[in-house]
């Protein structure tokens, strides 16, 4: 090694791509970062492009969004339109802002293009990044080291809403003013500061003439500058935790198995961006998106039914149409306590997020787990996250739906009323429901599992022994498919010290221990173990009447074993 | 995984006398299978070509993009539009989903796809690093002398905490308008003032309303007035929708004592919800039902506009109204209380 600071002589770079690269590496030491990442091994599987595909979105959304605000103009200012738009539109007093988004859907060439597109990408950005929380959350991926990577996401999500909503209302339309009138409803049944607020948000009372300029600072500027900076975050973390692997065999927590960066994911993400930016564009050419010329410009009386907000919003608004009204506005010392407005808005959203944001801080606390987790978690071995995930998008569905109830009303020929009232019970229904059929189902598929391993696979083929017994020959499982089988933990509810120490002392604390242990019971009580050697041993041994040795740690399933044993 | 590694008959773990282990032995990352491609030069060949050709798709796509672009101009109809957008976008995709299909292509079946495997490192710095680390902020504090300078570190704190108001207080203070929020509270309703259909601005008298008609209302304004911010604001309170029963079937409205708030079976209500503000414009004939399209409150306009179902709570407030000398609808005075959705000062 010299001690000179630019290579030897002998080493200098004579091809014009290794002088760039000399050059390069001289004023910005490139080289460690190639060194570092060309060949970084990324794990291959189809749902590591979920997020992909939001951020991929997100691109799209700032490349045609860029393209539209070189022809929107945000301004309230008010005239009569004439101008390339329909027919029904010409003299018609609109905002600036309504009347540039008609000159930009029909005067400018693929304005209407990209409007469609930037659409459709803000939906599909939205859609990506709930799958891939998806993703996130039953696989467990949210585990040590990656808790804090888990709230940047939810951040994210709770940012996607915020752009998706901003935008959204830009065109100043009918259906977009009385979003935020309801907005406006919203923010006033604060209790205390909500009229103040209310002003905060529109300059004065709504609608006024700031909200739409104000809109666009925050939807052009303020979100996606913060979106960017947590993009940024995110990824920094994910490339330092390195990716986290299906569970297979030679994937440890140790290590990190499938292809290199370059070329192999070079390739495969950068075809995903175009795949997903060509969905899009095929999506803005052939289906139209929130026509605004079919609404009309705002104008604070008229109001259309049937009208829905974007699909991320529709769990509020079936939140706000749930709730009753009767008896829920208290009055206290004068001051009006708006709770059947609170509850749905603020209330339910707010436990929906909290719930999301505590989850890997309340999982790792019950399982009494200090580990790094690198290899995912199949759903099925740990039924009551997989449950809870269920059970929190069961409400979100139901929400969803009971937002679109009075197109199920009329599509349906059916009673609103009813409708709702059957979505008020199945809120609260649903969701049990839906944890305690997914956990039933998780523990049916563990116990597959382990029958799988214990007898193999049917083979369908029937031999008659001498003495007359029949019996259908089961294929062994292979190694690797075994080791998919039986390479999980089956965490056990917290142990505790006892209440008192060994002179009878009471212990402080152990109120607060025996609750965590309560909770850590709902989580881990029924469990079912992986096969061990010793097991698959016994199974082996065909001696009709061996009793399964281990099984006695999980009872239910010795029935279950000498069942399975009887049918050889 | 593949199931014919091993032989049916083969069976790893025959029970023998010596100790299990508690779990199995990770089996290590599974062999490697070659792909068609890989072992076959004309298939490797045959993929080359295919992923050129969808590259040259791609090509394709792009200049028919340009051709489109100049070729086919909108006429000024909607259809035009549509028609310039569906054959842009669709080009555009071609261009697109070209390279990203090649791409993906070539990735999958001519890159190699021999499974490497990295090594992690702990996250955790090692005891030596934190030492250090903790030293040099040691070392940081030491130098300030923050810990020593009680005052200094409270003029500090303070000229922190204080500088942000320089660029709050005036953002906040005008961010707001006036902040005056009593607003909330009145509307240009007024005594006499008529009644007028919305959006003509024509007024409404009396006799012209059939029973079983309802009519959108706003006050009576000059067409001038109504092209102003002022207006929209002021029209997003005012708005009233008026509906003539036959006068028995009017059970109850909101006069109070010895007052007539409704005229000859014709009843005003605020059109703005009390739930969270929507314009409730759905009226039912039959039932005297109105139905706010955004949540589906339901207000009987036969009985004082009270709730029959859905989220809202009070019933829409009614606006008190005669009729004037010439037969023409007018109110009696602005809303007796606040119009729209509640907020927490709203009965102070």
């Amino acid at each position: 090694m010299s001690t000179d600071t630019s290579p030897s002589a002998a080493d200098a770079p004579t091809t014009p791509a290794g002088k760039a690269a000399d050059y390069l590496d001289q004023r910005t030491s490139v080289g460690g970062a190639v060194k570092e990442f060309a060949r970084k091994v990324f794990p291959d599987h189809w749902s590591f492009m979920l997020g992909e595909m939001a951020l991929f979105s997100f691109v799209v959304l700032l490349l045609t969004g860029v393209f539209l605000t070189m022809f929107f103009d945000p301004s309230m200012a008010l005239i009569e339109y004439h101008g390339d738009g329909p027919e029904a539109m010409q003299g018609q007093l609109m905002s600036v802002a309504f009347a540039s988004t008609l000159d930009l859907s029909f005067e400018v060439r693929g304005g209407l293009l990209m409007r469609q597109i930037h659409h459709w990408a803000a939906l599909v950005f939205m859609a990506s990044i709930v799958v891939h929380m998806m993703r996130v959350f039953f696989t467990g991926a949210f585990r040590k080291p990656r808790e804090i990577n888990w709230l940047v996401g939810t951040v994210l999500m709770i940012l996607g809403l915020a752009a998706g909503f901003s935008g959204y209302s830009l065109p100043d339309d009918v259906l977009s003013g009385n979003g935020l009138r309801i907005t406006d409803g919203v923010v006033k049944s604060l209790p205390i500061i909500g009229s103040y607020l209310s002003y905060f948000v529109f300059g004065g009372e709504f609608p006024g003439e700031h909200i739409i300029p104000r809109l666009f600072t925050v939807h052009i500027l303020l979100v996606p500058a913060l979106i960017l900076a947590l993009i940024g975050v995110h990824l920094f973390l994910m490339v330092l935790h390195k990716h986290t692997q299906y569970p297979g065999g030679g994937r440890t927590h140790k290590n990190v198995v499938g292809y290199p960066l370059f070329p192999v994911y070079i390739a495969k993400m950068g075809g995903n961006f175009f795949i997903v930016f060509g969905i899009l564009a095929l999506m803005g050419a052939t289906m139209s998106i929130n026509n605004v010329w079919n609404y009309g410009p705002y104008d604070p009386s008229p109001i259309g039914a049937g009208a829905q907000p974007d699909w991320y919003m529709l769990f509020l608004e079936g939140s706000l149409r749930l709730m009753p009204g009767a008896g829920t506005e208290w009055v206290i010392f004068g001051y009006t306590l708006s709770l059947n407005v609170l509850i749905p808005a603020v209330v339910i959203p707010g436990l929906l997020f909290t719930f999301l944001f505590v989850y890997p801080f309340l999982e790792a606390r019950v399982t009494g787990d200090k580990r790094e987790h690198h290899v995912l978690d199949r759903p099925r071995n740990v039924p009551v996250r997989t449950g809870l995930g269920v059970a929190f998008l069961t409400a979100f569905v139901i929400l969803a739906l009971a937002g679109s109830n009075d197109l199920i009303a009329t599509h349906f020929a059916m009673s609103l009323n009813q409708i709702t009232w059957a979505f008020r019970i199945l809120f609260f229904v649903g969701p049990v429901l839906g944890f305690w059929i997914t956990k039933r189902i998780c523990l049916g598929l563990q116990r597959k599992d382990r029958e799988l391993v214990l007898h193999g696979h049917e083979t369908g083929r029937i031999v008659r022994f001498a003495n007359g017994e029949y019996i259908e020959v089961h294929r062994p499982l292979d190694e690797q498919e075994r080791w998919l089988r039986v390479n999980y933990d089956a965490h056990k509810p917290l142990e505790i010290e006892p209440a008192t120490d060994a002179r009878g002392v009471k212990r402080p604390g152990y109120k607060k221990d025996k609750r965590w242990q309560k909770l850590s019971r709902f989580f881990y009580e029924d469990r079912v173990e992986p096969v061990t050697p010793a097991e698959l041993a016994a199974a082996h041994s065909h001696g009709e009447h061996d009793e399964v040795e281990s099984a006695q740690h999980s009872p239910e399933l010795v029935s279950g074993a000498e069942n399975a044993d009887r049918e050889h | 995984m593949s199931e014919n590694q091993n032989t049916p008959g083969r069976d790893v773990t025959a029970p023998n006398a010596a100790a299990h282990p508690e779990r199995f032995d990770d089996p290590g990352v599974p062999a490697h299978r070659s792909r068609l491609t890989d072992v076959d030069p004309k298939a490797a060949k045959r993929n080359e070509r295919l992923i050129a050709l969808i590259f040259g798709i791609s090509c394709v796509g792009a200049i028919a993009s340009i051709v489109v672009y100049f070729a086919v101009r909108p006429d000024g109809t909607t259809a035009g539009t549509r028609l310039s957008t569906a054959l842009l976008g669709t080009t555009m995709a071609i261009s697109l989903l070209g390279i990203g299909i090649a791409a993906i292509h070539w990735a999958k079946s001519l890159m190699s796809d021999h499974e490497h495997v990295d090594e992690r490192h702990t996250l955790a710095s090692s005891p030596e690093v934190r030492e250090v680390a903790v030293q040099h902020l040691a070392d940081g504090v030491e130098d300030s002398g923050i810990a020593r300078r009680g005052v200094l570190k409270g003029a500090a704190v303070s000229a922190l905490a204080l500088f942000p108001l320089t660029f709050a207080v005036p953002l906040i203070s005008s961010v707001g308008g006036d902040w005056n929020v009593s607003k909330f509270r009145h509307t240009i309703w007024e005594r006499n003032k008529r009644l007028a259909y919305d959006p003509s601005g024509r007024p409404i008298r009396a006799a012209d309303l059939t029973v079983g008609s309802a009519a959108h209302v706003i006050p009576e304004a000059s067409q001038e007035e109504m092209r102003s911010h002022e207006w929209i604001t002021e029209k997003a309170k005012a708005v009233v929708l008026l509906v003539r029963l036959n006068p028995e079937d009017l059970r109850s409205d909101q006069s109070p004592e010895g007052e007539t708030w409704s005229y000859d079976g014709i009843v005003a209500y605020s059109k703005i919800c009390t739930h969270v503000g929507c314009p409730v414009a759905l009226y039912e004939q039959q039932t005297h039902h109105l139905l706010c399209p955004c949540h589906q409150s339901t207000f009987d306009m036969a009985d004082g506009a009270k709730v029959v179902f859905g989220p809202a709570n009070r019933p829409l407030p009614q606006l008190p109204i005669t009729v004037d000398d010439e037969g023409y609808l007018v109110a009696q005075d602005d809303f007796a209380e606040p119009i729209g959705p509640s907020y927490w000062e709203r009965l102070k």
